[in-house]
C-alpha cells in the first residue's frame, strides 16, 4: 500500500521560506525532513512524519518548477503559471542568487566564463559548498556580454537588490580586471572587503563613471585617468611641495593623532607610498598588484607601527585635503579622484 | 446574419525555441470560427513575436456564436516541411453575448498544448457587435446570463423564480472512434476538447431557450457534468434554476423587494399537469413514465434496478433524512393550511418542482422536510443516434420522477438544493440525485397567489421557521421524535435534521460547526453485464445505510443536531464500491439537544467485557464532553415539561448501529450522563462494531485555530479577513494487497482522508485563526486497486476577537491586517487586482500598483530600482464561495466552463504522476486567471473542479488526465475602497462599460 501520487496547489503558489533554504542548500527529500523535524516542526499543527514528507515533497517540486522562470528573473514577474504576490517574488529571486562569501573570496580574480566549471568544481571541494553555485555562472556570462551599468545591467537582469547586485558587480569586476587577490599576504580580507573596494573602483575610476555613453562594458578603468595619475609624482618628487604639504599636515594633526611624532618622521615614505602606487597603475602588473601594493606598502607598515583606524582616517582625511591648498599644484581633480578611492579601500582593509 | 466576431492578434511572448538552429520561432497564428479561418503574417525570428494583425471579422449567426469557440492556434513556419503548431487557445465568446457580462476579451492568454502544456502567452482582443433580431423563433438563446453560484447573485435581485430547467447532449467520444487508430494523440485531444467545447456551448444554448421560454433570463446554480462512457459515448448533461434577475443598480440601501405582480408574460403551461399517484417510498417497480417519452422509442436494451426500493427493508431510511411529520398547518388556522395547498398545487403542477439553489432570498424557504435521494444502476449501451438522447433523459427523468415522490411523501411540495450525478466503470453507471425536501413560498413564483396574502407565512420566525417539521405528525412515514421548537415553542420539530442545503443565513445556531465525514469502503466481486448491476445494486442499501449511521454516530458524538450541505458520493470500481459523505454539522437552537451515544454489549455475562464496554462508553462520554466545549455548544437549559409535549417514550429510541431484533431492555439500567431521554443505542455484537466504534473515536482532531465546513460559511464565524487562499489537493492511494477485509479497506480509506485533512491543516498553518470553507471531497476508483481523493476548497483567516464591529471599521481593519501581518505567507492582498493591459477591469477608485519605471540616465546612486519589468500580471483570486469577505462584487462578467486534456509519454522526465498532475493543475488554474483577467475580471467565485480523470501507464511512462473546471468571472472592490470612493462607484461601472465599447 502506497501513496502513488500526491498534489497541492494553490491559487496563490505556498512557499515556505525555511523549506525553500533546504532546497537551496541541496539536501534531499529525507535530508529535509529530518532536518525540519530536528527544528521542531513537529510540534506545529500536530503534524506527523508523514505530513512533514508530504510537505516537503509538495515545496521542492514547486522550486524545482520554478526553477526555470528563476534562471531568467525578468520573467517571474509576468509568467502566468505561478500566482506570486511580488515580495514574494523578490524573495525567490534574492535567494536564488544569494552565494557564500568564503565561496565568493575563492572565486574573485578567476577568469568566469571560461572553463570555470573545473575551477568551480575544485572551490566546492576546496570550501565544501555543494555545488548549487553553478546556476550563479549564467549570470556572470550574460553580464559580460552586456554594455552599459554593470550593477544596474544586473538588477535589470536578475532583478536583485543593491546589495547582491553589488556583490556579483564586483566579482565580475575582479574577474575582468584580473586583480591579485590570493596571495597569502591578502587572505586576511574578506570577500565584504574586496566588494565594497570594487564598488568604489567601479564608482570613481571606471568609463562608466565619468561619461554615460553605453559603448563598452563600463567594467573597464577610464585608460585616460590612469595615464594622468603619473602627474601626481610632482607631490613627492619637487622638494618644495612636499615639504609644504607636510608642513600642512602636520599643522592640522598636532596634538590630534597618537602617533604624530612617528608620521612625522615618515610623512615621505608615507606619501611616497601612495603616490607610487597611483603613477604604476598604467602598467597591468602594477594594476593587478594594487591591493597587495596597498597592504605590503601603505597597510602593514601601518599597522606595525600601531596606528589606530581613527589616526589613519585623520590623516589620509587631511593628507588628501591639504593638497588643495598647494598653490603649485595643479591636479587637484585627479587628486581627489584618486584619494577618494584609495582612502577608502584603506581604511575598509584597515584591520587584522 | 445577426452577429459580427472580431478578432485581432497583437502579440505572443514567451514562445517555444521550435528551430534548434537558431533557438528561435517563426511564429503565426491561425484564427479560426465554425469553417473561417484568417491568419496573420509569419513574424520572423522570435521568441516575442509583434503581429498587431488587422482585425480578422466572422460573420455568424447568433446560435453559431453560443456553440462554437473562438479557436487560436499559434504555429511555426517551415518552409520545407509542415508547419509545427507550438500550441491552441480556445476562447469562449458567451461572455460577450450578454449586454451586462463583458464587452471586451482583452489580454495575455496562455497558448495550451496537450503534450507539452503551456507554451508561451499570446495577447487578443476580441469582441462581438450583435444586431438585434426579432425572429421569434430563432434557435439562439443570447442574453440568457448564466450563473454557476447557487444562490442569487450578489449583485441582482430575484423577481421570480421559475424553477427546474435540464438539458443534455450526447455524442461519440473522439477517443474511442475508429480514425483514432491512426492519427497522434495529440489530434484525438485536440478534437475531444474542441467536441466537448461545442456540446458545452450548445448545451447552454439549449437551456437558454427554454429560459426564454418559461419567461426567465437568467440560470443560477447552473451545474454542467459530462459523463464519459467510453465506448458507448460522450454525455454532457446540466441542470440550473431559471430566474429573472434585476439588477440592483443603486446600493442595497435601496433595495426594495419585488412585488409579484409581475407582467403576466405568456408561459408555457409546465408539464403535462399529470402527477404520479403518491407512492410514498414505495419499493418494486420504477414509478411510472409518461408514456410519450417510451413509446417512439426502440426498446431500451439498459438494465435498470432502482436502488430506492431498499426503503422497505430498513426501518429508517438514508433517503428520506431526519425528517419528522408537522402539523404546523393545523396550529395556523385554515386560511393558511388553504393558501399551502394553493403553493404545493401550483408547485406540483410542475413537472419537477426542483430548485438547485443552496440559499435563498429571505423568505423564500419556509419549511425543510429532510434529504430525499434516489439512485439506480444502469448498463450503459452505445448511443446509435447522437440526435436522440432519450435513453440518457428517460433514466434522468425515472430517478427527478422517484425524487418528486419523496418529497411528497415527506408532506413537501419542492426540492432544493438538488443536484445529480454519475459514477462510472466500464458498462456499469450509477446514477445519482439528491436534495432536500422543502416548502417553499409563493412569493418568487409566477403562479403563486397573489402578494396580499403572504402576511399569513410571515407568521413563522426565520430563524427557526424553516426547521418546523412540513409534513402531518400523524402520518409520518418513518420513526421520528418530535417536539416543539425550542425556539418558538409553537410548532414541532424533528430530533435531528439533515439537509443538502447551505446553513439559511437567519438560523439560530449554538455554537460553531464542523466537517462531519463518513468514508465507507466495500468489496464486490467482479463480475460482467447484468451480474454486476445487480450485485451493485444489491450493496447500495447498505452502502447508505451505515454512512448514514456513521454519519450519525459523528454527528452525535460531536454533541450537534443538523447536517447541512450532505454530498453523499458513491463510486464505482471493479472490485470495490466507495462510499463518502461530507456534511457540516450544526447545533441548530431550535431542534432538541442530541442525546449521547450508549454502548452496549450483546453478551452481557462476560465481566472482562462489561470493563471493556465501560471503558469504551467512558471515552465516547469524553469526547462528546470535550467536542461540546470545542464547538462551544451551551445551549440554554429548557425545561420540557412546561411545554407538555408528549415526551417520547424510551421504546422509540432509534436503534440502529447493528440493531438486532431483541429487544435490550438492560440499557436503561445504564446512566447516561449524555441525553437523558433519547441516548443513540450502538450494540456491540461482534468484532466489527467494536472496529467501527474505535474507528469513530480515533477521527482525528483539528488542530488549534482552524475551523472546517463544507458550506460556504462558518456559523459562528463572521469577522473575516480578506486573506483567502483557494487550493486543490489531490490523492492517489494504490492498495497493493489484493485480500483486504471491508474493515483493512475501510481503515485505509479513513486514513486516506484524514491524512489528507492533517496535510491541508499543515500547510495552511500560516493562515491561522482560518476556516477551510467548502471543502469539496471527490473520490473515484481510476483503476483497481486506485483510490483517488480530491480536494478543492478555500482557507479564509478571520479575526479572532469577536469584534460588533461595522463593515467599515471591519473592512479597513481586514485590509490592515492583510497589509501588516508578514506572517501570512501568501496571503498578501495586493492592490494589483487590475491588469494595466486592460482598461475594461479598472473601475475607478482602485488602487493601482503599477510597475515602476526603470530610472533614467545612469544615477551612480546605487538605490533600489528593481522593477518588475513589463507589465506586472493582474492578481486573480479563486474561490469556491459565492462571494469574497471584505469586497463587494459589482459586476459578473460571464461564467467560465473549461476542459482541459494533458497528455504526456515522457511521464519520468516530467517529475512522475506528481509532477505531472501539479503542473497540470497549475495550469489550469493560469488558463481560468488569463481567461478572466481577458474578461476584466479580476476574482471567480463559485469555482469548483467538477472532473478530474487521472489515467497512469507508468511502464509505458505515459499518463493522461482531463480537467473540467467552471465558475462566474466577476469584478469585485473591496469595501473599504468602495466606502473612500462611495461616490464613484455608479459612475465607473458606467464609464466602464463604455470604454468598452468606444474601443
Amino acid at each position: 500500500m502506497s501513496t502513488e501520487l500526491d498534489v497541492f496547489v494553490g491559487n496563490t503558489t505556498v512557499l515556505d521560506e525555511d523549506v525553500y533554504q533546504l532546497w537551496l542548500d541541496g539536501h534531499t527529500v529525507s535530508n529535509a525532513v529530518r532536518i525540519r523535524m530536528e527544528a521542531g516542526a513537529l510540534q506545529e499543527c500536530e503534524a506527523n512524519a508523514e505530513v512533514l514528507h508530504s510537505d516537503t515533497m509538495d515545496q521542492f517540486r514547486t522550486f524545482q518548477m520554478c526553477e526555470r522562470l528563476l534562471q531568467s528573473p525578468s520573467k517571474v514577474a509576468n509568467q502566468l503559471l505561478f500566482q506570486i504576490p511580488p515580495h514574494r517574488q523578490t524573495m525567490l529571486i534574492e535567494r536564488y542568487y544569494e552565494f557564500d562569501s568564503v565561496f565568493a573570496r575563492e572565486v574573485l580574480g578567476k577568469k568566469l566564463s571560461k572553463g570555470t566549471k573545473k575551477d568551480l568544481d575544485d572551490i566546492s571541494s576546496k570550501t565544501g559548498i555543494a555545488l548549487k553555485c553553478c546556476r550563479r555562472q549564467h549570470v556572470f556570462k550574460v553580464v559580460e556580454e552586456l554594455k552599459g551599468p554593470l550593477v544596474e545591467n544586473i538588477q535589470r537582469h536578475f532583478l536583485l537588490s543593491d546589495v547582491l547586485a553589488r556583490d556579483y558587480a564586483a566579482i565580475v569586476f575582479f574577474a575582468n580586471s584580473r586583480f591579485e587577490t590570493g596571495k597569502r599576504k591578502l587572505q586576511y580580507l574578506s570577500f565584504q572587503d574586496f566588494a565594497f573596494c570594487a564598488g568604489q573602483l567601479i564608482s570613481y575610476w571606471t568609463v562608466g563613471a565619468v561619461n554615460n555613453v553605453m559603448e563598452d562594458l563600463d567594467v573597464d578603468l577610464e585608460k585616460e585617468f590612469l595615464h594622468d595619475l603619473k602627474d601626481l609624482k610632482v607631490l613627492v618628487n619637487d622638494k618644495d611641495m612636499l615639504d609644504q604639504h607636510k608642513s600642512l599636515v602636520c599643522a592640522q594633526l598636532r596634538g590630534k593623532i597618537k602617533v604624530f611624532s612617528e608620521m612625522e618622521a615618515s610623512f615621505k615614505n608615507l606619501s611616497r607610498a601612495l603616490v607610487n602606487i597611483a603613477s604604476k597603475l598604467t602598467h597591468t602588473k602594477d594594476f593587478r598588484d594594487l591591493f597587495i601594493d596597498l597592504v605590503e606598502k601603505f597597510i602593514e607598515p601601518r599597522r606595525s607601527d600601531k596606528w589606530t583606524i581613527g589616526d589613519l582616517r585623520l590623516f589620509l582625511k587631511h593628507y588628501s585635503s591639504s593638497v588643495h591648498t598647494l598653490e603649485a599644484f595643479r591636479h587637484q581633480v585627479i587628486w581627489d579622484r584618486y584619494m577618494g578611492v584609495i582612502k577608502s579601500c584603506i581604511l575598509k582593509m584597515y584591520h587584522d | 446574419m445577426p452577429g459580427k466576431l472580431k478578432a485581432k492578434i497583437v502579440a505572443g511572448r514567451h514562445l517555444p525555441v521550435m528551430d534548434r538552429a537558431s533557438d528561435l520561432t517563426d511564429a503565426f497564428v491561425e484564427v479560426k470560427f465554425g469553417n473561417t479561418t484568417f491568419k496573420t503574417d509569419v513574424y520572423p525570428k522570435s521568441l516575442n513575436p509583434q503581429w498587431n494583425s488587422e482585425w480578422f471579422k466572422f460573420e455568424v449567426d447568433d446560435e453559431d456564436l453560443q456553440d462554437e469557440p473562438l479557436q487560436i492556434t499559434v504555429l511555426d513556419h517551415d518552409t520545407y516541411s509542415a508547419n509545427d503548431a507550438i500550441g491552441k487557445v480556445y476562447i469562449d465568446i458567451d461572455p460577450l453575448l450578454c449586454s451586462e457580462a463583458a464587452t471586451v476579451i482583452s489580454g495575455w492568454l496562455p497558448i495550451y498544448d496537450t503534450i507539452h502544456g503551456i507554451r508561451g502567452e499570446i495577447n487578443v482582443l476580441v469582441k462581438v457587435d450583435l444586431f438585434n433580431d426579432l425572429n421569434r423563433f430563432r434557435q439562439s438563446s443570447c442574453g440568457v446570463k448564466f450563473f454557476c453560484t447557487t444562490s442569487i447573485p450578489r449583485c441582482y435581485r430575484a423577481i421570480m423564480v421559475h424553477g427546474f430547467v435540464e438539458e443534455l447532449v450526447v455524442n461519440e467520444d473522439p477517443e474511442y472512434q475508429w480514425i483514432d487508430r491512426i492519427r497522434t494523440p495529440r489530434a484525438s485531444n485536440e478534437a475531444r476538447q474542441r467536441l466537448i467545447f461545442l456540446m458545452s456551448g450548445e448545451l447552454q444554448r439549449k437551456i437558454g431557450l427554454k429560459v426564454l421560454e418559461m419567461g426567465g433570463n437568467a440560470v443560477v446554480g447552473y451545474l454542467q457534468c459530462f459523463d464519459l462512457e467510453g465506448e458507448s459515448g460522450l454525455v454532457v448533461r446540466a441542470i440550473g434554476t431559471a430566474c429573472t434577475l434585476e439588477k440592483i443598480s443603486t446600493f442595497p440601501a435601496t433595495a426594495t423587494y419585488p412585488s409579484n405582480s409581475s407582467p403576466s408574460k405568456d408561459m408555457k403551461e409546465p408539464g403535462f399537469g399529470e402527477e404520479t399517484p403518491g407512492v410514498p417510498l414505495s419499493s418494486g417497480p420504477p414509478t411510472p413514465l409518461r408514456a410519450q417519452t417510451f413509446s417512439s422509442f426502440s426498446p431500451s436494451k439498459s438494465y435498470s434496478r432502482q436502488s430506492s426500493s431498499s426503503d422497505t427493508e430498513l426501518s429508517l431510511t438514508p433517503k428520506t433524512g431526519m425528517g419528522s411529520g408537522g402539523s404546523a398547518g393545523k396550529e395556523a388556522g385554515p386560511l393558511k393550511a388553504l393558501l399551502r395547498q394553493q403553493t404545493q398545487s401550483a408547485l406540483e403542477q410542475r413537472e419537477y418542482p426542483f430548485f438547485t439553489l443552496t440559499a435563498f432570498p429571505p423568505g423564500f424557504l419556509l419549511h425543510v422536510g429532510g434529504v430525499v435521494s434516489a439512485r439506480s444502476v444502469k448498463l450503459l449501451d452505445r448511443i446509435h443516434n447522437p440526435d436522440e438522447p432519450e435513453t440518457r433523459d428517460a433514466w434522468w427523468e425515472e430517478i427527478r420522477q422517484e425524487i418528486k415522490s419523496h418529497a411528497k411523501a415527506l408532506g413537501c411540495h419542492a426540492v432544493v438544493g438538488y443536484s445529480e450525478s454519475t459514477s462510472i466503470c466500464e458498462e456499469v453507471c450509477i446514477l445519482s440525485a439528491s436534495g432536500t425536501a422543502a416548502i417553499l413560498s409563493s412569493r418568487f413564483m409566477q403562479d403563486g397567489p397573489l402578494d396580499a396574502e403572504h402576511r399569513f407565512e410571515e407568521v413563522v420566525s426565520p430563524g427557526c421557521g424553516f426547521c418546523h417539521i412540513p409534513y402531518d405528525e400523524l402520518n409520518i412515514p418513518f420513526p421520528a421524535q418530535l417536539t416543539y421548537c425550542y425556539c418558538c415553542r409553537h410548532y414541532k420539530v424533528p430530533d435531528v435534521l439533515f439537509t443538502t442545503i447551505d446553513l439559511p443565513t437567519e438560523a439560530n445556531v449554538t455554537g460553531k460547526g464542523c466537517l462531519i465525514q463518513a468514508r465507507l469502503c466495500r468489496t464486490k466481486k467482479k463480475a460482467q453485464g447484468e451480474g454486476n448491476a445487480t450485485a451493485i445494486s444489491n450493496l447500495l442499501p447498505f452502502l447508505e445505510y451505515e454512512l448514514h449511521t456513521q454519519l450519525m454516530n459523528k454527528l452525535k458524538l460531536r454533541g450537534m443536531n443538523a447536517l447541512f450541505g450532505l454530498r453523499i458520493q458513491i463510486s464505482v470500481g471493479e472490485t470495490m464500491l466507495l462510499g463518502l459523505a461530507s456534511a457540516t454539522g450544526v447545533y441548530l437552537t431550535a431542534l432538541p439537544s442530541p442525546g449521547g451515544i450508549q454502548i452496549t454489549g450483546k453478551t452481557p455475562s462476560d465481566i472482562t467485557y462489561e470493563q471493556h464496554i465501560s471503558n469504551m462508553q467512558k471515552k465516547i462520554n469524553d469526547t462528546i464532553t470535550k467536542n461540546k466545549e470545542l464547538y462551544e455548544i451551551n445551549p440554554p437549559e429548557v425545561v420540557e415539561e412546561i411545554i407538555g409535549s408528549p415526551i417520547p417514550e424510551p421504546c422509540q429510541r432509534s436503534r440502529l448501529f447493528r440493531s438486532h431484533s431483541e429487544s435490550s431492555d438492560e440499557v436503561s439500567e445504564l446512566d447516561l450522563s449524555h441525553g437523558k431521554k433519547d441516548a443513540f443505542v450502538l450494540e456491540i455484537d461482534d468484532t466489527d462494531a467494536v472496529e467501527d466504534i474505535h474507528a469513530l473515536l480515533t477521527d482525528f482532531s483539528i488542530p488549534a485555530g482552524f475551523y472546517s465546513c463544507n458550506t460556504e460559511i462558518m456559523p459562528g464565524i463572521q469577522n473575516w479577513t480578506s486573506a483567502i487562499q483557494m487550493f486543490t489537493s489531490v490523492r492517489v492511494f494504490r492498495l497493493n494487497n489484493a485480500n483486504l477485509t471491508n474493515q483493512g479497506l475501510n481503515k485505509i480509506f479513513s486514513d486516506l482522508c484524514e491524512n489528507l485533512l492533517k496535510s491541508l491543516y499543515f500547510k495552511l498553518r500560516s493562515m491561522v485563526p482560518c476556516c477551510l470553507c467548502h471543502l469539496n471531497f471527490t473520490v473515484a476508483i481510476p483503476e483497481d486497486e486506485l483510490i483517488q481523493v480530491a480536494v478543492t476548497a478555500v482557507a479564509m483567516s478571520f479575526d479572532k476577537e469577536q469584534s460588533l464591529e461595522n463593515g467599515k471599521q471591519s473592512g479597513e481593519k481586514t485590509l490592515i491586517k492583510a497589509i501588516t501581518d508578514e506572517q501570512l505567507q501568501f496571503n498578501l492582498e495586493l492592490n494589483a487586482e487590475t491588469s494595466s493591459s486592460n482598461p475594461l477591469s479598472s473601475p475607478k477608485g482602485i488602487t493601482m500598483e503599477k510597475a515602476s519605471p526603470l530610472p533614467e540616465g545612469r544615477s551612480r546612486s546605487l538605490r533600489s530600482n528593481r522593477s518588475y519589468s513589463g507589465s506586472s500580471v493582474a492578481v486573480v483570486k479563486m474561490t469556491p464561495l459565492s462571494f469574497i469577505p471584505g469586497a463587494k462584487i459589482i459586476r459578473y462578467l460571464g461564467i467560465i466552463n473549461m476542459f482541459f486534456i494533458r497528455e504526456t509519454t515522457s511521464l519520468r522526465e516530467e517529475g512522475g504522476v506528481s509532477g505531472f498532475l501539479h503542473t497540470f493543475i497549475a495550469e489550469v488554474f493560469a488558463m481560468v486567471r488569463a481567461h478572466v483577467a481577458a474578461l476584466g475580471g479580476n476574482a471567480v467565485v463559485s469555482y469548483s473542479m467538477k472532473e478530474c480523470v487521472f489515467m497512469e501507464n507508468p511502464n509505458k511512462n505515459q499518463a493522461q488526465c482531463l480537467i473540467n473546471v467552471s465558475g462566474d468571472a466577476v469584478i469585485f472592490v473591496r469595501e473599504s475602497e468602495l466606502e473612500l470612493t462611495s461616490v464613484q462607484p455608479q459612475s465607473a461601472t458606467t464609464q466602464t462599460s463604455n470604454c468598452g465599447e468606444g474601443t
